[in-house]
Order: structure tokens, then sequence, then C-alpha cells
């Protein structure tokens, strides 16, 4: 592996690491905060994919597409928490696992439903639509670049909302404790709710963002779950920072795992299992650090 | 001591009844009945995690699926496996599947116990989804029935449907049988304990990992069982049937039918499996298709079902004969 291929693969791994952080970040967010176990995160950024590729098609713009599906996934997030999820909170975990299953499949069916079960593509913004040249063969498109640039902006915001802000302190008061926070005078139950409906805001634009490059297609938000899953338990539950460094680990770890040949007394490890290898990864650290990178001891 | 009669009597009229569908029943609704109880011991299996030691795994369908692709190896190209040799093989497998994952699993608790379960099956998945060991994504078939021969002589085929349905029934009511004594014995007082309050047994001296381990590796194992005979079955395995939906789909039969009661879990796996089964038989109306989607209405139960439910179908029938008992009293709880 020259320099150059090198270079292209560690873009390309920390590209899907920040989306996965976007995903991730949500998660254990309502994990770390709410208390609350969402299966169905990973449907909300399929949700984002797809409204980026019918809303873009509707208004011939990705951009006017993505300002629309961030309203109606932050819609579809208040009235989810307001309807199902609120009633969650004093239950067991088992209830929410549950409830959060019948929600994939009732999403996974209306998709099916409205846009059948065709793999579908968007089409890059036209002036992102050019590539860096590296060498007289190889290049790297200038919309990866942009993806993992709002990514990284997002991220910065999320840092200062959550530290910075008053609104941040009300957050993380609640994540601590519930019912001081409500003596306080404090809206819990409005703060929560906003809570839910950020987080699936950010995965369906993380959706949205990754429509032009990973194709829209059924079950794409399931794939996504389980390596959120990861990244979470990797970085410890409830923290963002942790998100962010296990993100960009698995998304390196994924991709050369994809690009690497690695052969054992004769049988192709890599790339044929690189599927793994995130697992691996994450029984390794449970092995040294159950809790997490980033977590609290229970 | 009336009412754990009346349980029995109950339990003893559905085991009679179950025994003499075949003498009625048409070949469908036999095959349908011998599903139906493959999937009652697998939720059983789930049960013992779940309902008694309080350990929520979403990702039991690993143990269930690697003991069908077992079979399938132990069953080479239009061959049939020994049933003497590849069940209790099968089930060594799962049960083995379950110590390692266990050991890693049992280190974490609470919410991240069900992330890292379904993680961990996520990469059985992979290993038989992508690589080629095993027909890859496209699965394998099991072309003949695991053959019981004992020095040539055959008690029993599996070939007839008759007879798996008998071996499966007698397998349902042995394994119910035998996790009741294990539950009533010490061990099962302590793995219950273990759910209601760790640090306590930790603290009486028990070895709770330990104990927790177990669970997992029988529940592993006999989740493997349910596979085999699943597999038997069905003549074919794919990833899927080791696949997350799988894992979501056993849990949903435990809570519904009402988790940590054994019975609960046997009656939630018939009425998933009537509920799936009535939905897709649903007609088309208005020109919709609604038997197509039935996902969509499966999802609306299971939403419905954990808000409206929160017992289980068992715990229906305590409200009903409490709320005759003690009108007053149930008004006020």
């Amino acid at each position: 592996m020259d320099a150059n291929t090198f270079l292209i693969q560690v873009l390309n791994g920390i590209q899907y690491g920040l989306l996965l952080f976007l995903v991730a970040s949500g998660l254990t967010l309502i994990l770390g905060i709410m208390g609350i176990i969402n299966l169905a995160h990973g449907t909300f950024y399929m949700v984002g994919a797809y409204l980026a590729f019918s809303l873009s098609q509707h208004f011939g713009s990705l951009w006017l597409a993505m300002a629309g599906g961030v309203v109606i996934a932050v819609a579809i997030g208040l009235v989810l928490e307001w309807l199902l999820i609120s009633r969650l909170y004093y239950r067991d975990h088992l209830y929410q696992v549950l409830l959060t299953y019948g929600l994939i499949l009732i999403f996974e069916e209306l998709r099916s439903v409205v846009f059948g079960d065709d793999v579908h593509g968007v089409a890059v913004p036209e002036f992102l639509r050019v590539s860096i040249p590296l060498t007289e063969t190889l290049s790297y498109p200038v919309y990866r670049l942009w993806m993992s640039a709002v990514c990284l902006v997002l991220a910065v915001g999320m840092y200062l909302l959550i530290q910075k802000t008053r609104l941040g302190m009300m957050i993380r008061a609640g994540a601590s404790n519930r019912e001081m926070v409500q003596s306080l005078g404090i809206n819990i139950n409005l703060l929560y709710r906003l809570v839910f409906a950020l987080g699936v805001a950010l995965a369906a634009f993380a959706g949205m963002i990754a429509a032009p490059v990973a194709s829209v297609f059924p079950g794409m938000g399931n794939q996504v779950l389980i390596v959120c899953f990861v990244v979470v338990v990797i970085g410890g539950i409830g923290s963002v920072k942790g998100a962010m460094l296990a993100a960009i680990l698995i998304g390196l770890v994924d991709t050369f795992g994809k690009v690497l040949t690695l052969d054992i007394g004769g049988f192709e490890v890599l790339p044929q299992m690189s599927g793994m290898m995130i697992y691996v990864l994450m029984a390794v650290v449970l092995l040294a650090r159950p809790e997490g990178l980033f977590g609290k001891r229970a | 001591m009336r009412g754990l009669r009346a349980g029995t009597v109950v339990l003893l009229a559905c085991l009679l009844a179950l025994a003499l569908l075949p003498l009625v029943a048409e070949k469908y609704y036999i095959q349908l009945f011998t599903k139906m109880m493959i999937m009652a011991i697998f939720a059983m299996s789930l049960d013992l995690l779940v309902g008694f030691t309080g350990l929520v795994s979403l990702g039991h369908a690993a143990f269930f699926g690697l003991a069908g692709y077992v079979l399938a190896f132990a069953a080479p190209q239009y061959q049939a496996a020994d049933l003497w040799l590849s069940l209790p093989l099968a089930m060594v497998c799962s049960g083995l599947l379950a110590l390692i994952i266990g050991a890693l699993v049992l280190r974490t608790s609470g919410i991240y116990f069900i992330m890292v379960t379904l993680a961990f099956a996520q990469m059985v998945f992979f290993l038989f989804h992508d690589t080629k060991i095993a027909g890859g994504a496209d699965g394998i078939y099991v072309y003949a029935k695991p053959v019981a021969a004992i020095a040539g002589w055959e008690p029993f085929t599996l070939e007839n449907h008759t007879h798996f349905y008998f071996v499966v029934l007698v397998l349902l009511a042995l394994v119910y049988a035998c996790l009741r004594l294990l539950l009533n014995s010490l061990f099962g007082r302590v793995i219950v304990g273990i759910r209601v309050n760790e640090p306590r047994m930790k603290s009486l001296g028990y070895r709770t990992f330990r104990y927790k381990l177990v669970c997992f590796v029988l529940a592993g194992a006999l989740a493997g069982m349910a596979g085999y005979f699943a597999a038997a079955q069905f003549g074919f395995v794919s990833p899927e049937t080791l696949g997350w939906h799988q894992s979501g789909s056993v849990l949903m039969m435990v809570i519904l039918g009402g988790m940590g009661t054994l019975t609960g879990a046997v009656l939630g796996a018939f009425a998933m499996m009537l509920v799936e089964l009535g939905l897709q038989g649903l007609p088309v109306i208005g020109g919709v298709e609604i038997a197509k989607h039935w996902q969509l209405l499966m999802g609306a139960f299971i939403v419905c079902a954990v808000l409206l439910l929160p017992q289980g179908l068992l715990g229906l029938g305590k409200l009903a004969s409490r709320l005759r008992s003690k009108p007053a009293e149930a008004r006020d709880g």
C-alpha cells in the first residue's frame, strides 16, 4: 500500500467514523441522560436517507431537502417522545427494548409501503461534485471532505451546547438527578423531549448527508444501529467524548479491515472476516474496561 | 395450595390436548404445532435468563442458529445425520459459544448487557454471512432429516411428521419439567436472588458470576436444542436464523406470555406465532395487500402489548381473577 492509498483510506476511515459519531452521539445522549435504550435510533438514520432521496427529487436541491428533512425529523422525535417514549421512563429497559423494536418493524414496513424495496441513489450537489487529484489515477472527492467538515462542526456545536449553555447545564443536571431538577422548577419533561428530538435529528441528518455516498437501501438503519451500539459500549454510556473517540477508532478499524489482506495458515482472514473486526475490538475493550473508555464505573 | 393444584390440572389438560392433537388434525396443523412447540422451547430457554436471572439478552438467536448450522455440517449433502450424535453435538456447540460470549458479556450489566449481547450475536451473524464456510448469505440446505437408529433399530423416524411432532412434544415436556426442578432447587433460588438483589447474594457468599454463567450456558444449549429441530423441520439454515430479528421476536414471546413463569414463555410462543399467522393471512382490503405488509401490524401489536400488557397474557388472567374475587382491592391497587 503506497502513501496515497494509505492517505485515502485514513480519510475514508475518519469520514465514516465522524458519520457514526453523529448517530452514536444521539444514542449515547438518550441513553445517558434519559436512561432510554432506543433500538429505533438506526431507523431514524434510514428515515433521514429516504427523506433526502424523496425531498431532493421534490425540491430539486439537496440543501432544501436537508432543511426540510431536519424539520420533519425533529417533528417525528417530538411526537414519538410525547406519544410513546415518555411512558417508558419508569419502566424496565426490557420494555424499552421491545417497544423500540416494534417501532423498527413499523418504520421498516412503512418504508417498504411508501418507497418499495429497491436501492436508490441521491445526486451529489453540483458545486461539490469535484475531486482533488492526488496522482494521475487517484483522486479524493470533495463531497467526502465536506461531510467530515460538517460532522466536525456539529460535534463542536454539541460540545458547546452541553458544556457552555444554560440549556446544556439543565440537561446535564437532569441526567444526574431528575427529581431535583424538577423541584427546581425546570420542566424536565420538555427537556427530555428536546433531547430525544435532538438525537433523532442528528441521526436523520447523518442519513441525509450519507445518502449521496452510501446510497439508500432497506435495512440500512439496523446496520448502523448495531455499529453505533459498539461505539457506545467502547466509548462509555453518556460520554460524547467517548463516542467521538470510539467512532473514529471503529471507522479506521472497519475501513482498514476491508482493504488489508491477512492469511493465517492458508485461510483468508481479511478482508473476508472484516465484518467481525469491530466486535473483536469491542471484546478487547470489555476485557480491559467493562464500563467503556470514558464510562463511569457502575 | 388450591391455586397450585388448579394450575397443575390446567397444565396437564393442555399436555393431554397436545398429545391428542395428531388424532384429529391435518398434516398442516401438526407441522404448525411442531413449529410452535420448538419456539416454545426456545422461549423457555430465554425465560431462564430474562425472567429468572434478570439478564435481558438480545442475542439469544445466535445459539439457536448455530445449532442449525451444526446440523447442516453433520448432514453432508443428501446424507442424513445421526440424531443421537448430532443433537448432543449441536447443543454442546451452542453451549460452548454461550460460554465464550457469556464470559465476556457477563462482565457488564443493565443497558450494557443488552447492547453487548446484541453486538456479539451480530458478530456470529457476520461470521456466517460474510465467509464462505456455510453458504454465506444464501444459507445452506439440510437435505435429510436426522436418523434415530440404535444398532439398526429405528424407534421413530423424523421424516414422518407425526413422529416429529411427538418427539418435539416429549422434549418440550422434558425441558419444562427439568427447568421446573432446577428452579425449585437451591440453584434456582440463588439465581432468582441474583435477579432481585445481586449485591445481597454476593455478600451471602455466592459467586454470582458463576451462577449467571451456568445459566447463560444452559440457556444457550437449550436454545441450541430448539434451533436443531427448527433446522431439521425447515430443512434450511440461513444467517437470518441467528439474526437479531429472531432474537427480538423470541424476547417478545417471553414478554407477551409473561416472563419468569416458564408457562408464560410457552403461551407467548404459541400466541405470537398465531398472531403472525393471522396477520399473514389477512385479506386484501380496498386493493391493499395487508398480508404483504404484516410486519407493520406486528410492530403495532408489539407496541400495544408493551404499553397495555405489562404482565403479559398470564398477568391478564391474574388480573381477571383478582377483579372477580376482590373487586374493591383491585381497584385500589
